[in-house]
C-alpha cells in the first residue's frame, strides 16, 4: 500500500471519507437518546400549568406554591408597597423594569414571582432586605416591592412566569 | 525503569503462567521491586494513604447502597434507618461520611506537597495532570453524594452548584435542565445522582492506575528534586516502602477512627438533619469544607467585569481556580524541582498555603462587610501566585546549590 501511495484523489479515500462520515452520524444517533434521556420527561412537562385560587390571601399575605417543580411567590401587596416600587427611578435599576411591567393591568395588587433568586437559585425571604421586599440570604442579593434586584451578586430581577388572570381571583400559571 | 525485575519464575506453574499472562512478573516489578529514591519522607506517604481513602469509599459505599432508596420522599429516611437500625449501620455511614473528609484532607496535603517539591515539573507533566484530573472527579463525586441523604443542605447544595452552569450564555438554561432532569432539583436528579455517585469512584480507579503508571515511567520525585542517577540512590519498594507506607495509613487512621466513633456529625451541618424543602432555603447555607476556598473565590466576585456581570464573573473564577492547576507545569519554568533549593520561592509558597487556609475560612462566613474584602484579596494572590508570582520566579531567582546526588545528600545529611 505505502509504496502505491499518491497525491492524487482515489475512489478508494472517496470512500474512506463516505464510510468516516455515515459512520460518525451513526455514533451521534446512537448517543443523542442517551444524552436526550437526561432532560425533563413527559411526566414533568405535563405538570407546566395549574391554576390557583387567591381569594383567601388578605392583602399583606404572602404564599409560596409550588409550578413546575418550581416555588412561586404569590403576594398580595399593599398600596404602601406598591407606592413605594412606583416611586424608584429606572436609572437607580441594575435591572431596570417599571412596577406595570412586573404585574398585570388591573391586578397592581398581585406580585406573581418564581422564587428562587436570580444569582444561584435560594429561595429569598420575604419582607426582609433593605429595600422591603425579599432578602437572599445565600450571597446577599437584596429586591426591591416589585421583586427588582436591588444589591447583592444576582443578575436580574425575580423572574415572572407566564401567567394570566381568568378572573379577579383566579389565576392560571403556565 | 520497566525490566529491573529478578523474577526467575522457577516452579513449572508459574512459568506457565509467565509465558502467558505475567500478572507476578508486573507485581514483582511495580510492587517489590521498584526502584524508589532512597530519601522520600512522610509526605509522600499520602499517595499510598488516597489509595486507601479510595478503597474504604467504595467498600463502604457498596454496603451503604444495598440499603438506601434513591427517591425523594425516602432518601432522607432511608439514610436514618440506615444510622438506626442497620447492623453496624451507624459506623458504616459514619465511615463514609467522615472518610470522605479524610481523603480530602489527605489530597490536600497531596497536593500542596506536589506544589512543594516541584513534582509537577517535566518529567511528570502527565502524571501532574492524571492528577489534576482524579481531584476534579472526586470533587464530582463528593458531591453527587452529599446530594443522596436529601436533607436541606444536600438539596440546597444541588440547587446552588447545579444553577453555577446556568451561568453560561445562552446554551445555560438547557444545560441546567439536562443536569436536572426538570425545571428544579427533584427526584430525577437525585436519581441520576445515585447512579454518577456509584459510577465515578470506579473511573476514578481506573485514573489511579493511569497515574501510577504515569510515575512508573519517570520514577519518583523525591525531596531534593535531583533524579536517580545510580542504584546507590535507591531502595526497593517492598519491604522499606511497603512499610514505611502502611506506618503512615495507621497514624492516618487514628484521626479517621476518632471522627467516626466519637463525633462523626462534627464535620457536617446539622440543617442537613432536616429533609429536603424546595420551598425554604436555609438562612445560612455552606458547602462541606473541603469546597469552601472555592466557594470564597465563587463569592469573591460579586461585580461586573466589562460585559461579564458578577454571576458569570464568579463562575469563570471558580472553574479557573482549578483550571489554572493543569497550567502549572507549564508557568513554573524554574530548573529547580524541591523547593527547599529555592529562596525566593519558599516564602511565596507558604504564603500561598496561608492564603488558601485564609480562603476556607472565608468561605464559611456571610458575605458582608471585611469577609468581601478579604476573599478579594485572597483570590487575587491565589490567581497571581500561578500566573505572576511563578512564572516571574522562575526568570529572576538564583536558586541554591543542588547535591550531585541523592546518596550525597543523604550522607551529608547523616554526617552534620
Ligand atoms: C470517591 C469516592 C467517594 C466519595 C468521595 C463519596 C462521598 C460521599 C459523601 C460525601 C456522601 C454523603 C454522606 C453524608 O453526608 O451522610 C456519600 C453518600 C453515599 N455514598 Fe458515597 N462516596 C464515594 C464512593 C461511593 C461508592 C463507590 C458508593 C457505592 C455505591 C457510594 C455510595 C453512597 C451512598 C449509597 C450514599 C448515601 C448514604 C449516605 O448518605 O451515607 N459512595 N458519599
Ligand atoms: S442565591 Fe441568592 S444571592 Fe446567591
Amino acid at each position: 500500500m505505502a509504496s502505491e501511495a499518491t497525491t492524487e484523489t482515489t475512489k478508494r479515500d472517496f470512500l474512506f471519507v463516505a464510510t468516516g462520515a455515515v459512520g460518525a452520524v451513526a455514533v451521534a444517533g446512537a448517543v443523542w437518546p442517551l444524552i436526550d434521556q437526561m432532560n425533563p420527561d413527559a411526566s414533568v412537562l405535563a405538570l407546566a400549568s395549574i391554576e390557583y385560587d387567591l381569594s383567601s390571601i388578605e392583602v399583606g399575605q404572602s404564599v409560596t406554591i409550588k409550578w413546575r417543580g418550581l416555588p412561586v411567590f404569590i403576594r398580595h401587596r399593599t398600596q404602601a408597597e406598591i407606592d413605594e416600587a412606583r416611586a424608584v427611578p429606572l436609572s437607580e435599576l441594575k435591572d431596570p423594569a417599571t412596577d406595570e411591567e412586573r404585574t398585570k393591568p388591573g391586578h397592581e395588587q398581585w406580585l406573581i414571582m418564581i422564587a428562587n433568586c436570580t444569582h444561584l437559585g435560594c429561595v429569598p425571604v420575604g419582607e426582609a432586605g433593605d429595600f422591603d421586599g425579599w432578602f437572599c440570604p445565600c450571597h446577599g442579593s437584596h429586591y426591591d416591592t416589585a421583586g427588582r434586584i436591588r444589591r447583592g451578586p444576582a443578575p436580574a430581577n425575580l423572574v415572572l412566569p407566564d401567567y394570566e388572570f381568568v378572573s379577579d381571583t383566579l389565576v392560571q400559571i403556565g | 525503569m520497566a525490566g529491573n525485575s529478578t523474577y526467575n519464575p522457577t516452579n513449572p506453574v508459574e512459568k506457565w503462567l509467565d509465558d502467558r499472562l505475567p500478572l507476578v512478573r508486573f507485581s514483582k516489578e511495580h510492587l517489590m521491586d521498584f526502584p524508589t529514591p532512597k530519601n522520600l519522607n512522610y509526605w509522600w506517604t499520602f499517595g499510598a494513604i488516597l489509595v486507601m481513602c479510595l478503597g474504604i469509599q467504595i467498600v463502604t459505599g457498596i454496603v451503604l447502597a444495598m440499603h438506601y432508596t434513591p427517591e425523594a420522599t425516602m432518601a432522607f429516611n432511608s439514610v436514618e434507618h440506615i444510622r438506626r437500625d442497620v447492623n453496624f449501620g451507624r459506623i458504616i455511614q459514619g465511615t463514609h461520611a467522615v472518610g470522605a473528609s479524610m481523603f480530602f484532607a489527605a489530597v490536600y496535603i497531596h497536593i500542596f506537597r506536589g506544589l512543594y517539591y516541584g513534582s509537577y515539573k517535566e518529567p511528570r507533566e502527565v502524571l501532574w495532570i492524571l492528577g489534576v484530573i482524579m481531584f476534579v472527579l472526586m470533587m464530582a463525586t463528593a458531591f453527587m453524594g452529599y446530594v443522596l441523604p436529601w436533607g436541606q443542605m444536600s438539596f440546597w447544595a444541588a440547587t446552588v452548584i447545579t444553577n453555577i452552569f446556568a451561568a453560561i450564555p445562552i446554551v445555560g438554561e438547557p444545560i441546567l435542565q439536562l443536569l436536572r432532569g426538570g425545571f428544579a432539583v427533584d427526584n430525577a436528579t437525585l436519581n441520576r445522582f445515585f447512579s454518577l455517585h456509584y459510577l465515578l469512584p470506579f473511573v476514578l480507579a481506573a485514573v489511579v492506575a493511569l497515574h501510577i503508571w504515569a510515575l512508573h515511567v519517570p520514577g519518583n520525585n523525591n525531596p531534593v528534586g535531583v533524579e536517580v542517577k545510580s542504584e546507590r540512590d535507591t531502595l526497593a519498594f517492598h519491604p522499606y516502602y511497603t512499610m514505611k507506607d502502611m506506618f503512615a495509613m495507621v497514624v492516618f487512621l487514628i484521626p479517621f477512627a476518632w471522627f467516626v466513633f466519637f463525633a462523626p456529625d462534627i464535620l457536617g451541618h446539622p440543617d442537613n438533619y432536616i429533609m429536603a424543602d424546595p420551598q425554604v432555603t436555609p438562612p445560612h447555607i455552606v458547602p462541606e469544607w473541603y469546597f469552601l476556598p472555592f466557594y470564597a473565590i465563587l463569592r469573591a466576585i460579586d461585580f461586573n467585569i466589562l460585559f461579564i456581570d458578577s454571576k458569570l464573573g464568579g463562575v469563570i473564577f471558580f472553574a479557573g481556580s482549578i483550571l489554572v492547576l493543569f497550567f502549572v507545569p507549564w508557568l513554573d519554568r524554574s530548573k529547580v524541582r524541591s523547593g527547599s533549593f529555592r529562596p525566593l520561592f519558599k516564602p511565596f509558597y507558604w504564603v500561598f498555603v496561608l492564603n488558601f487556609i485564609m480562603l476556607t475560612y472565608l468561605g464559611a462566613q456571610a458575605a458582608e462587610g471585611i469577609y468581601v474584602v478579604l476573599s478579594k484579596i485572597g483570590t487575587a494572590y491565589y490567581f497571581a501566585y500561578f500566573l505572576i508570582i511563578l512564572p516571574v520566579l522562575s526568570r529572576i531567582e538564583t536558586p541554591a546549590p543542588l547535591p550531585t546526588s541523592i546518596s550525597e545528600s543523604v550522607l551529608s545529611k547523616s554526617a552534620s
